[in-house]
């Protein structure tokens, strides 16, 4: 692969890993964050939290 | 005015981009594919840049959705400055670590690109300190939204200094043409024609097209969750009032 790619190998390959590394790191805080966020709203509706005057217990 | 204003109600926002989202993601993996087959097995090398001309295909789409992104991001200070629509805060939220990511992706692919072609990692060149600006100014609005507890004026705020910091965005634009820049100038977006042939512009644009597309689906994600955590927040005040009203029954 470093042959194919010349004596700038490294470079190319370290852009690439860095342009990687920042978008999967976004794309998982993303999608980590809207799951806990799911999950607390639907902890928060199942105690009744979202009907007007609250749960009956 | 009524039918955006109805156009951009979070529950409707809600229900078409969970529609839309997985054929963002999908057609954004799709044509990532295809561009970067492009570019490592049928784009030519540069004559002159040699097989560093790859970086290329990565950077120039992150300067372009790091721009894309603070422009967005001031038509949402407008939004929340003029109409206080609560939709438009949080599309501003969204977007800012998204486009500090582009605008971190520009500037370390331009570093890898820079030290093999121009001997170095760094110049304080105008194009390169102006983008650098535009990264500080997306960690600075998600400083200051984080230091003010109460949502709607941290909202206000962010949206005021998004507001003074879009000046940057032409400077980013024209620095190269203003200034004496180490920093080439435009090849693609020009008013005469784009100077890259078209061997090499086809990949870039469809993977600048791709990388938009992922933009976006990331930004719809990132849009969900924080529609979520405020309705989360209501909901947790409301759960504490109504605690406090049933505690107060009880030591009646």
């Amino acid at each position: 692969m470093t042959g194919w790619l010349g004596p700038h190998a490294g470079f190319i390959l370290a852009a690439y890993l860095a342009a990687a590394a920042i978008l999967g790191g976004l794309a998982v805080a993303i999608l980590l964050d809207r799951r806990a966020q799911r999950r607390a709203l639907a902890a928060l509706e199942e105690r009744g939290a979202g009907r007007r005057g609250g749960a009956s217990s | 005015m009524a039918s955006l204003t109805e156009l951009a109600n979070p529950a409707r926002f809600m229900r078409l981009s969970s529609v839309l989202l997985p054929w963002l993601a999908g057609a954004a993996a799709v044509l990532l594919a295809i561009g970067f087959y492009l570019v490592w097995f049928v784009a030519p090398s540069d004559y002159q840049q040699g097989e560093t001309i790859k970086i290329m295909y990565i950077h120039v789409p992150a300067a372009w959705l790091a721009l894309m992104f603070y422009s967005m991001m001031t038509l949402s200070a407008l939004g929340v400055l003029v109409w206080r629509h609560p939709l438009a805060d949080v599309a501003q939220q969204a977007a800012a670590p998204i486009g500090a990511c582009w605008a971190l992706i520009c500037l370390l692919t331009g570093s890898f690109w820079g030290k093999p072609m121009w001997g170095t990692y760094w110049v304080w060149d105008a194009r390169l300190t102006s983008m650098l600006v535009l990264f500080l100014l997306y960690l600075g609005l998600i400083a200051l939204r984080r230091a003010i507890d109460e949502p709607s004026r941290a909202g206000r705020a962010v949206a005021i200094l998004t507001l003074v910091g879009c000046v940057n965005i032409p400077i980013i634009k024209f620095s190269v043409d203003w200034w004496s820049t180490l920093h080439q100038p435009a090849s693609v977006l020009r008013l005469s024609g784009p100077t890259i042939h078209s061997s090499m512009l086809w990949p870039l644009v469809i993977t600048a097209v791709g990388f938009t597309l992922l933009a976006l689906a990331l930004h719809c994600a990132a849009m969900q969750a924080e529609i979520l955590r405020r309705r989360v927040r209501t909901l947790t005040i409301f759960e504490a009032e109504r605690l406090d009203r049933l505690s107060l029954q009880a030591a009646q």
